[in-house]
């Protein structure tokens, strides 16, 4: 029987009222009285030294309050990078400065050379266009492979070469990787890419800062899924300012994907010049700036090999990656081809010998950085792909492989660095053949070949590593962060309560999932309670949204300070009731003396606590608790998810008819919620596998730089959706049980749609062994008529 | 955008007055100039909208049977009102875009803007459809000259276009999935002197008459006759979202298909 309220109900989202009749509060609908408008000039060319930059005739022009170059940021500090990386001879990765604005080269089609500060857009454009850049045009670097090379030309001039890290995580033994593969009665090998992405959310990113002359203050208001971060990162490590002395606010914040993580230029640039200028200053990225300035996505090349003995057990893998970083360090973009990825080659299976090899490298193109999935994405079609191609050569279901493979067995410590705490691969498994009716796909193909068209079944498994993360374990790892998460309890007076919370929620549900958590652990109307969000000068220090993690690590914290206010709640109601504390029970939001009749509401309760006349001495009055929570491990979703595909014999083009997805996630405070951040991400992997694809050509230069040429999921190149999460095994190790949801689809769902492209074309008698994402009809044409 | 004067004149002749000035502009629905003018790759210093003027507004039937629509017409409105009277063109008309530009963009305009992955050149051109301006009557065989290019003279007004309505039509549109143009279209029409074939997106120049497959039809009308025909990859784009070969192989495809939707 489903809930109505409380934790498992699929309560209405409630912040979606405001979002759908126009009442959200974005950054762009910020206007400071005064505030001058701040356009940025950006290079046109991918790779070049500047020679000369003219701003004479620029300053001279209507409105312009003032222009910046590199120049005016000598001494201030660049964009920092948030994980350090040890390569695998133990020496710290190759960090290149990034700078605020270009100093003495640019590297990327959008890299900042100067900033206009003018009363208008329209007059900072106007200026930007008389400023005058000689850069002299060195040979872009595009390539990994060859950006790898002796010789190569370098980005950076300071460093040795265009290699940020060669990183490698598993078995360091190379004789024993080889003899595992020398030892396999088969081996297969895939050559794969996981394409570039561009995150593109909705809104752009916007930046409005001031700064108070009278209070030396200042204001920052930002596109963030991380506010707190932002001010950490850019008063400590960039400007220089004192914490107390900055206040970022990210107000109603339209999709981040990954890519509002980050600390940006942009944001640090409008801080500092709003005190250098006097005045407010509001930037906002067009589409086209979107485009060649927030950091992009994926982007590997790799080479994964699977080895097998003769009863068709997995006993070793071994990955070779390049894993492009773009430009310049954006600030998790380390750990992203590393520890979000190479952790995560285990998939779900007791593949006994695993290595991974990975070179991270520059590029003259925009930085990448966490997309949804972040690593884990990369890893998992990597994985899933090979297991889909193993099972083709052998002749074997790809299905019965997979979980002859199957962890069983928890905890679980994999050959690269994890341990699953808990999970049910085979259960999980068998919701999925259930709810996709695998039973019946035969006929649907034999219905899909009556009218025409090639009808494939694609089936994988997926894991990934939320909950991020055990601040201890990622210290070690490099990271220069912490990872816990906190939250205030406030009770009013009257018994309401504000949560303050260090996750932040743009798009994802929070203002409703939350606090169905705690009117539910109280026992009151989930109305009576609102979280807060996004404003560092409200809400605790919490490290924001990101890694599938509020639920579980805010949440967590949340349900800490939760219980801090039950607990001090039943003092005081033990006072009132004339009963020992011990005695008192927390029910429907009364409490009660057990085994008697004598009650008082929660109500009563917390009025006391704020007119405390007849109020227990040794507790203090009101009723504020704060608690943070550092996780004791990630947390573990995983989940089976089936795609079936048609293929258009004659033109290519792939249509999906069905997609399943079978989750476990642990426990689900709300369902509804849940469900649509599964839709979300499958929709956005299935973008990635039929449509989306950034590109750029040998010079640097952006192919896909609108919606003209860039191709978003639309609604109708989306199917219905089955999704299943009735497979739970709750998290082991915090208070909710819960392991996160938003990331799984972007996960789980590439390799499904590829494998059933590749089984209709196979099944159709064409032997295509892989095509790379996007699979455009153009690609799975040329494949079938390779 | 820069600063531009703008004119919405009621009448063809206020209109061709308006233009008169240095770097006025013509506006349509505006579906790509507005775009290009907020990139700030267009700089004209007056645009002359010709959505006022109520003459080039409409679908009419002419006595010679000819279905006749107004240059500054909507995709929307031809999806609509030439239904009954021409459905293919107003089919191909209801798959331009997506609502927003259907109710903005005007015949007109995307017939004088000539974007080789634009519909309507292909529907006007495998129609055999006569532009007519302020000053004369075009054939459209003698009008589309390539990518982009037009035997349009400057200033001069798309004022309707005339179509003669064949015996059986279609429009195969083959999307490119970032723009939804086409990546190649085929308009095929069929009247009682023969059959037009008429491609857009496919070429380098632009839309243009696939000769071959008219006179395979005329001798043939069924696919068969398409079996031994294979377009030149040579001249065909190639992109992002198709190599010349994937375009060459389409148009055959598209063209089977109208040929089937005809038959």
């Amino acid at each position: 029987m489903p809930k109505d309220s409380g934790i498992g109900a699929s309560s209405k989202r409630r912040e979606d009222v405001r979002f759908l009749t126009g009442a959200g509060n974005y950054t762009d609908d910020i206007n400071v009285h005064g505030q001058a408008y701040v356009h940025f000039l950006r290079s046109d060319i991918a790779h070049g030294r500047i020679s000369n930059i003219d701003t004479s005739a620029a300053e001279g022009m209507p409105g312009v309050v003032k222009i910046f170059t590199g120049k005016d940021f000598e001494g201030v500090g660049g964009m920092p990078c948030g994980w350090e990386i040890t390569d695998r001879h133990g020496a710290p990765m190759q960090e290149p400065p990034h700078p605020i604005l270009a100093q003495g080269k640019v590297r990327h089609v959008g890299d900042p050379i100067a900033a206009v500060v003018a009363d208008s857009l329209e007059q900072a454009r106007d200026a930007a266009e008389a400023i005058e850049v000689d850069i002299e045009e060195l040979p872009a670097v595009m390539d990994m492979k060859a950006a790898a090379q002796d010789g190569a030309t370098l980005i950076h001039d300071d460093l040795k070469n265009n290699i940020c890290y060669d990183w490698h995580l598993g078995e360091e033994d190379n004789d024993k990787v080889n003899e595992v593969f020398a030892n396999a009665a088969h081996v297969t090998t895939l050559d794969l890419i996981n394409n570039r992405l561009v995150a593109n959310p909705m809104e752009p990113r916007v930046a409005v800062a001031e700064y108070s002359r009278g209070t030396e203050d200042y204001t920052l208001y930002t596109t963030s899924q991380n506010p707190h971060v932002i001010r950490l990162l850019m008063c400590a490590f960039v400007l220089g300012l004192p914490e107390h002395k900055v206040r970022v606010v990210a107000p109603d914040v339209g999709g981040g994907f990954g890519t509002k993580i980050f600390h940006y230029a942009e944001e640090a640039f409008c801080t500092f010049a709003a005190k250098a200028c006097n005045r407010p200053l509001k930037w906002t990225a067009s589409r086209s700036e979107a485009f060649m300035s927030d950091a992009q996505g994926r982007d590997h090349v790799s080479t994964v090999e699977l080895a097998l003995d003769a009863d068709n057990n997995f006993t070793g893998l071994r990955t070779n990656t390049y894993a492009n970083l773009g430009a310049y360090l954006s600030t998790f973009s380390s750990s992203v081809p590393t520890w979000l990825h190479g952790t995560l080659m285990a998939g779900n299976y007791k593949t006994p010998v695993i290595q991974v090899n990975v070179k991270a490298m520059f590029t003259n193109t925009v930085p990448v950085d966490a997309y949804r999935g972040a690593g884990r994405p990369e890893a998992t079609y990597q994985l899933e792909r090979v297991i889909d191609k193993a099972a083709r050569e052998l002749g074997v279901d790809p299905i019965a492989l997979r979980r002859q493979n199957f962890i069983t067995q928890f905890p679980y410590d994999t050959p690269v660095a994890l341990t699953y705490d808990t999970g049910d691969y085979n259960g999980t498994m068998d919701k999925l053949e259930a709810a996709a009716d695998l039973a019946g796909f035969a006929a649907r193909r034999a219905e899909s070949e009556a009218n025409g068209k090639l009808r494939g079944l694609g089936v994988n498994c997926y894991i990934e590593a939320c909950g991020i993360a055990p601040s201890n374990i990622v210290g070690m790892l490099g990271a220069r962060a912490g990872l816990y998460d906190a939250a205030t309890v406030r009770v009013n007076a009257t018994g309401s309560i504000s949560v303050m919370v260090g996750a932040h929620s743009h798009g994802q549900g929070h203002e409703t999932a939350f606090p169905q958590v705690v009117a539910d652990m109280i026992g009151i109307d989930e109305s009576m309670v609102e979280i807060v969000h996004g404003d560092t000068s409200k809400i605790p220090f919490g490290m924001g949204t990101y890694g599938s993690r509020s639920l579980a690590v805010c949440g967590s914290a949340m349900v800490k300070a939760t219980e801090k206010i039950i607990d001090k709640a039943k003092k005081i109601a033990a006072h009132l009731l004339e009963a020992s504390e011990a005695d008192i029970e927390l029910k429907d939001g009364q409490f009660s003396v057990a085994g008697t009749d004598k009650s008082v509401a929660w109500g009563d309760v917390t009025l006391t606590a704020y007119v405390p006349h007849n109020f227990p001495l040794e507790v203090e009055p009101g009723l504020e608790e704060t608690a943070f929570y550092d996780p004791a491990n990630f947390t573990f979703p995983a989940g089976a998810y089936a795609c079936e595909v048609e293929v258009d014999p004659e033109t290519g083009q792939v249509t999906i008819e069905a997609f399943t997805a079978a989750d476990d996630f642990g426990n689900i405070v709300n369902p509804m919620i849940v469900d649509g951040q599964v839709h979300g991400g499958i929709g956005q992997g299935i973008g990635q596998a039929l449509l989306e694809n950034c590109a750029y050509d040998e010079n640097g230069q952006l192919l896909s730089a609108s919606f003209m040429d860039y191709a978003m999921p639309r609604a109708d190149d989306l199917p219905f959706y089955g999704v299943d999460h009735s497979s739970q095994t709750p998290c082991t190790h915090n208070p909710l049980g819960v392991k996160g949801c938003g990331e799984a689809g972007a996960i789980g769902s590439p390799p499904a749609v590829v494998n059933a492209v590749l089984d209709a074309l196979n099944a159709g008698g064409k032997a295509v062994d892989h095509i790379d994402m996007p699979m455009s009809p153009s690609r799975v044409w040329a494949a079938m008529n390779g | 955008m820069y600063n531009f004067e703008f004119e919405r004149p009621s009448t063809i002749a206020d209109a061709v007055a308006a233009l008169g000035g240095e770097d006025a502009q013509a506006l349509g629905g505006g579906q790509t100039l507005i775009p290009t003018l907020k990139q700030r790759l267009a700089a004209p210093s007056k645009l002359v909208s010709m959505n006022g003027i109520a003459e080039m507004q409409g679908v009419c039937i002419e006595d010679d049977g000819s279905v006749a629509i107004g240059g500054a017409t909507t995709h929307a409105n031809v999806a609509a009102k030439a239904a009954g009277s021409y459905p293919a063109l107003a089919a191909l008309a209801g798959q331009i875009g997506d609502p927003a530009v259907r109710n903005r963009g005007t015949i007109g305009g995307s017939v004088a803007n000539n974007d080789p992955a634009a519909c309507y050149p292909a529907g006007v051109l495998g129609s055999g459809a006569t532009i007519v301006t302020n000053t004369r009557q075009i054939a459209a065989d003698d009008f589309f000259q390539g990518m982009f290019t037009t035997a349009l003279e400057e200033d001069e007004i798309i004022t309707s276009v005339r179509f003669p309505v064949p015996q059986a039509a279609s429009y195969q549109k083959f999307l490119q999935p970032a723009s939804r143009f086409a990546l190649v279209g085929v308009y095929l029409a069929r009247f009682a002197d023969g059959v037009r074939v008429a491609v857009t997106g496919a070429s380098e120049e632009g839309v243009f008459r696939w000769s071959e497959a008219e006179e395979a039809l005329n001798k043939e009308f069924r696919t068969d006759a398409l079996m031994d025909l294979h377009v030149n990859p040579m001249n065909m784009i190639g992109d992002l979202h198709g190599s010349k070969e994937y375009r060459a192989h389409l148009v055959g495809v598209m063209t089977k298909r109208a040929v089937e939707a005809c038959s």
